[in-house]
């Protein structure tokens, strides 16, 4: 199943160079490029970087869950936390997330980012979100 | 470590927090964000980051992403430990928490201080808030702990 994702990334996702892509999951991934915006140590992937890229991910996943239900609310997110599992290459960079659970106030998400190999996540984080009604 | 980068803090002999701090703001994604040399202490590292349209997050609201507060804390916890070392070693985050206490409020700056409290063996353990302007009320608090570079990687 192909998913129309209702997320938009904001600016400072577009500036970072990230995309949306459909995917056969439950949530879209999203890509972000690699370039002199995102390095580190050089030649290597910035730590902080890859923890934008996993929370925008995180965000698309949860937008895209309560979207497919018809539930407007408000996200913020409460907190996150990044493990760091491999040394970010000079690559593309993928994440996915996964709605734990969303219920009325809190929703926990959980994000893996990989490179070439799907199955060799990088780095992953939870989040969680405090979930409100919209301001009218 | 090889590294023939010519702007770089990551040599050998004396680690020079103010030097290196006025490094991070003109490479790389540092340098991508605009961060800014704030002040250091034995143990301590701060730096800023100025307001940019393009760093907005969702929602139309004009605040702040929290992807450059999650970049701007990996930079000060990482300074802070060899502020603290008093050299440069390399190393790399094992982990960063980030509790969000609250928004940060559009078109001010944001100035994360982070403090190694502990080094043990090839582990260093850091804690950091982050606020702008205020730091008797913090936006953020993040935990993070760094692991140095083993001969494999």
């Amino acid at each position: 199943m192909s998913v129309p994702p209702p997320f938009g990334l904001p600016p400072f996702a577009l500036a970072m160079g990230m995309a949306l892509s459909d995917s056969d999951g439950e949530a879209p991934v999203v890509t972000m490029q690699f370039g002199p915006h995102s390095e580190g140590r050089p030649g290597f992937l910035h730590g902080g970087a890859i923890g934008g890229l996993l929370e925008m991910a995180g965000f698309a996943a949860l937008a895209t869950h309560l979207g497919q239900r018809g539930i407007e609310q408000r996200m913020k997110p409460i907190n996150i936390s990044i493990e760091y599992l491999r040394a970010g290459l000079p690559h593309p960079l993928h994440a996915m997330g996964q709605v734990l659970r969303a219920g009325r106030r809190v929703a926990n998400v959980r994000v893996e980012a990989w490179q070439t190999d799907r199955a060799t996540p990088i780095a992953s984080c939870w989040m969680n979100f405090h979930l409100s009604a919209p301001k009218s | 470590m090889a590294d023939e980068h010519p702007l770089t803090w990551r040599r050998e002999g004396a680690f020079d927090p103010a030097e290196a701090g006025k490094l991070l703001g003109r490479m790389g994604h540092g340098g991508f964000l605009g961060m800014r040399y704030g002040n250091h202490g034995p143990d301590w590292f701060e730096a800023e980051l100025p307001w940019r349209e393009d760093l907005v997050g969702a929602g139309n609201s004009g605040v702040l992403a929290s992807g450059p507060i999650i970049s701007l804390f990996d930079n000060c916890t990482s300074m802070a430990i060899w502020t603290r070392r008093g050299r440069f070693v390399p190393h790399v985050t094992l982990d960063l928490r980030i509790d969000y206490v609250r928004a940060a409020v559009p078109g001010r700056s944001v100035i994360a201080r982070a403090e190694c409290y502990q080094l043990r063996g090839d582990l260093a353990f850091v804690r950091a808030l982050a606020h702008d302007g205020d730091a008797a009320d913090p936006l953020a608090h993040a935990a993070a702990i760094f692991m140095v570079l083993g001969d494999s990687e």
